[in-house]
């Protein structure tokens, strides 16, 4: 029995973490929010293989688990990393896969790095300000809401009836523009389907659920490492910062806030790991731990943003420190693919608590 | 990561599992610490190894290598068919432990057979009045004139004094030592003159604890545990291992299906609760935090089984969480229940047998006792997160 990482993934994680400590700086990420691109870091992520870390061997990848893409997972968030990573490494590769279509082409692209694929299934999941996705034999009309990815090659869109579809950025009948959020450390868009030719991937739901069900769980690691690396830099700040001739990391006030937030966040590392293996391993007990994971780690991730913020007193208010890009980071996770009251509720349904 | 245990260990399993099904009526119900039911109880298991496993055969025990896996597996399985895991109490669970790690062959001899059948049971003397989260501060006085320790002081939160046999006791021998280097670990039979036992009614309504007063208490100077002056280290030797076993994660598992059953039973205006989803949401919350401290726990048995892995702090907040959050739960039940949540004793209305009243009440003591919540933040935050101690006032002179 061993539950915990392999010396393979401590190594994939020591591997990406390194790559982003020199090119994911805050600097860097401040750069992109302030409008510049991703396209060297993810180069340099396609270098390390991670586009690939989903795509089966035979179609061009190295095909690693759900936990290995959790693990890049963490580590993208603990960086708050602009990258395509979530829609083009992880979902699309599973629903491509899942579909048992000939993807070949497209899956080989994906793990080259030479191919984005954006994610818009908010109207699947939960429809905000009447949104609606129309398939009327293969051309879509509606929009999408809050599509991940602004610079994607092609768009994987949901419908209502959680049917999937492809369609391509640079269709003539598709309006993409930008939506503005407090998150700058990746963009969101509107995508207005005015007569888009939509190769539809799949009209099996399990296919949609299977692609949601990985989303979240890359979502709660990209929460896990946000969030701890709020906390280590309130740690770390309130051992340098001196009040009253001493560190403020010696007042019992301030550790019980550090204290409480480590409490919190440990249990979900576990959590994130467990539900990254039952993925791949587990299939009776893999939903309903990846709706509680997701709903979790919102939860404690929102306690730790705060806490670590007010830790850092007024510094931790400002841009100087840049600690808000984090906060916003786990702001956004937490309504990105259903917030957590939805999830808590899907959950139940799956636990056979209420039928819907 | 791999979740299971091996062949060797599903086979182990199924013994258990069989061997309840074939014995499990003739365990005691409730947690009668002196009948002769759960002394037979107990007989059984330690010579099917399903209790005391490890504790040597000379001293009456099953004598087994330690596993991990097995006492876990053991310990799963009778509280999935609820059936006593055999006797408690602070002689088994505290003072064996520290006998086989710390007592003399004599005292093995003595006292580790009698305590695990039954037929000794302990108190523990460890905190006072003025020696609570400070434990270390503790006044005691014992003073050796002649062959014997003369004691004087009190003790408090002394459980089961009213019916122990013996007491396990911290006494402060050494007054001129540096407070931790002061401190004796002494064994007294609880019928020894001067001692006297007042019950400490608490918030349950029951005297789960006692004051233990010591006047002129007279102790044979060789009923002492370790050399003079060395009973912290003593006490210390198992105090961790107490801490984390105070709340699993399983048995708060166990308590939400209970939980979910009670929100599918019970209805407001002929609604059943469970349809309600403002406490639906609240159950599932918890559901979530229970599921996050059971994977916690996974990780705590796989560092203890790979030494090579880095338990992080998973073993450092197991106390903290694993209490506030029964404490969170079983409040969930009784919010669930409204008015009906408040029936205790003999209420026609009363739920569960008044388990959630009393778990709630119960684990708010467990948040207190053991080290409180706030001790165990500055051992996260000091040894977890390395942050500096507070500054220390010296006492003025």
């Amino acid at each position: 029995m061993q539950f915990g990482l392999s010396e393979e993934q401590i190594l994939l994680r020591d591997n990406v973490n390194r790559f982003l400590d020199d090119h994911a700086s805050l600097d860097r990420v401040r750069q992109y929010a302030d409008g510049g691109d991703d396209a060297d870091i993810w180069a340099g992520l396609a270098e390390l293989g991670v586009p690939a870390l989903l795509v089966p061997e035979d179609q061009g990848g190295i095909g690693l688990s759900p936990l290995d893409a959790a693990i890049v997972a963490e580590c993208l968030g603990s960086h708050i990393a602009p990258t395509p990573f979530l829609g083009t490494a992880v979902m699309a590769p599973t629903a491509l896969v899942a579909s048992g279509g000939n993807h070949d082409e497209l899956l080989a692209e994906i793990a080259a790095g030479t191919h984005r694929i954006g994610i818009a299934f908010s109207e699947a999941i939960k429809r905000r300000n009447d949104a609606r996705v129309e398939v009327r034999g293969e051309r879509m009309f509606g929009k999408s809401l809050f599509a991940f990815d602004a610079e994607a090659d092609s768009y994987l869109v949901a419908d209502q009836n959680k049917h999937l579809y492809l369609i391509a950025a640079n269709d003539p009948g598709l309006k993409r523009s930008h939506l503005t959020t407090v998150d700058k450390t990746r963009r969101t868009v509107e995508l207005t389907y005015e007569d888009v030719a939509a190769k539809c991937i799949s009209t099996d739901v399990a296919v949609f659920e299977a692609t949601l069900d990985i989303g979240r769980i890359a979502l709660a690691a990209d929460t896990l490492g946000a969030a701890q690396n709020m906390l280590d830099q309130a740690v770390e700040y309130a051992k340098q910062r001196e009040q009253f001739n001493r560190p403020i990391a010696s007042f019992q006030a301030v550790k019980h806030m550090c204290a409480e937030m480590a409490a919190q966040l440990e249990p979900c590392r576990s959590m994130v790991w467990f539900a990254g293996h039952a993925l791949a391993e587990l299939p009776d007990e893999a939903r309903v731990t990846a709706c509680h994971t997701k709903a979790h780690l919102a939860e404690v991730a929102q306690f730790v943003a705060k806490t670590a913020t007010e830790v850092h007193g007024g510094m931790g208010f400002t841009d100087l420190v840049g600690l808000h890009y984090w906060f916003k980071r786990c702001g956004a996770n937490r309504q990105w693919l259903g917030a957590p009251e939805f999830v808590r509720q899907e959950a139940a349904v799956l636990q056979g608590l209420v039928t819907d | 990561m791999d979740l299971s245990f091996g062949p060797e260990y599903d086979a182990f399993r199924s013994d258990v599992v069989l061997f309840l099904e074939n014995n499990a009526d003739k365990a005691p119900k409730g947690s009668d610490l002196r009948g002769q039911t759960a002394k037979d109880w107990q007989k059984l298991l330690i010579e099917n190894g399903y209790t005391c496993r490890t504790i040597p055969k000379e001293f009456g025990g099953y004598g087994a290598e330690p596993d991990i896996i097995k006492s876990r597996i053991i310990a799963e399985e009778f509280s999935n068919a609820r059936v006593s895991p055999g006797l408690g109490g602070q002689g088994i669970s505290m003072l064996v432990p520290t006998l086989l790690e710390m007592g003399t062959q004599e005292q093995k001899e003595q006292f580790i057979r009698p305590t695990i059948m039954g037929d000794m049971l302990w108190c523990q003397g460890y905190s006072e009045p003025g020696a609570g989260s400070d434990l270390a501060a503790l006044s005691t006085a014992a003073v050796l004139d002649g062959d014997e320790w003369v004691i004087n002081g009190q003790k408090i939160w002394t459980s089961t004094a009213h019916i122990a046999d013996w007491i396990f006791c911290l006494v402060r021998s050494e007054p001129d030592a540096p407070k931790h280097k002061g401190i004796s670990f002494l064994l007294f039979d609880m019928k020894t003159p001067g001692i006297e036992i007042r019950p400490l009614v608490d918030m349950t309504g029951q005297a789960n604890f006692n004051e233990t007063f010591f006047t002129d208490v007279r102790v044979p100077k060789h009923q002492i545990v370790g050399e003079r002056g060395q009973g912290w280290q003593v006490a210390n030797a198992i105090l961790g291992h107490e801490r984390e076993t105070l709340a699993p994660a399983n048995t708060a598992q166990t308590r939400v299906n209970a939980l979910i059953e009670l929100m599918k039973n019970e209805t407001a205006d002929g609604a059943r609760l469970i349809d309600n989803p403002v406490y639906r949401d609240r159950l599932m919350k918890i559901q979530s935090k229970v599921m996050a401290m059971r994977f916690n726990e996974l990780r705590v048995l796989s560092a203890r089984l790979n030494p090579g892995q880095d338990p992080g702090l998973s073993r450092m907040i197991t106390k903290l969480e694993g209490t506030e959050l029964r404490h969170d739960l079983e409040g969930l039940a009784i919010d669930v229940m409204g008015e009906i949540g408040l029936a205790y004793e003999d209420n026609p209305y009363l739920r569960g047998s008044g388990s959630w009243q009393r778990d709630y009440m119960y684990f708010l003591g467990l948040i207190i006792g053991g080290g409180t919540s706030q001790i165990q933040k500055n051992i996260i935050s000091e040894r977890g997160l390395g942050m500096p101690r507070e500054p220390k006032f010296e006492k003025a002179s």
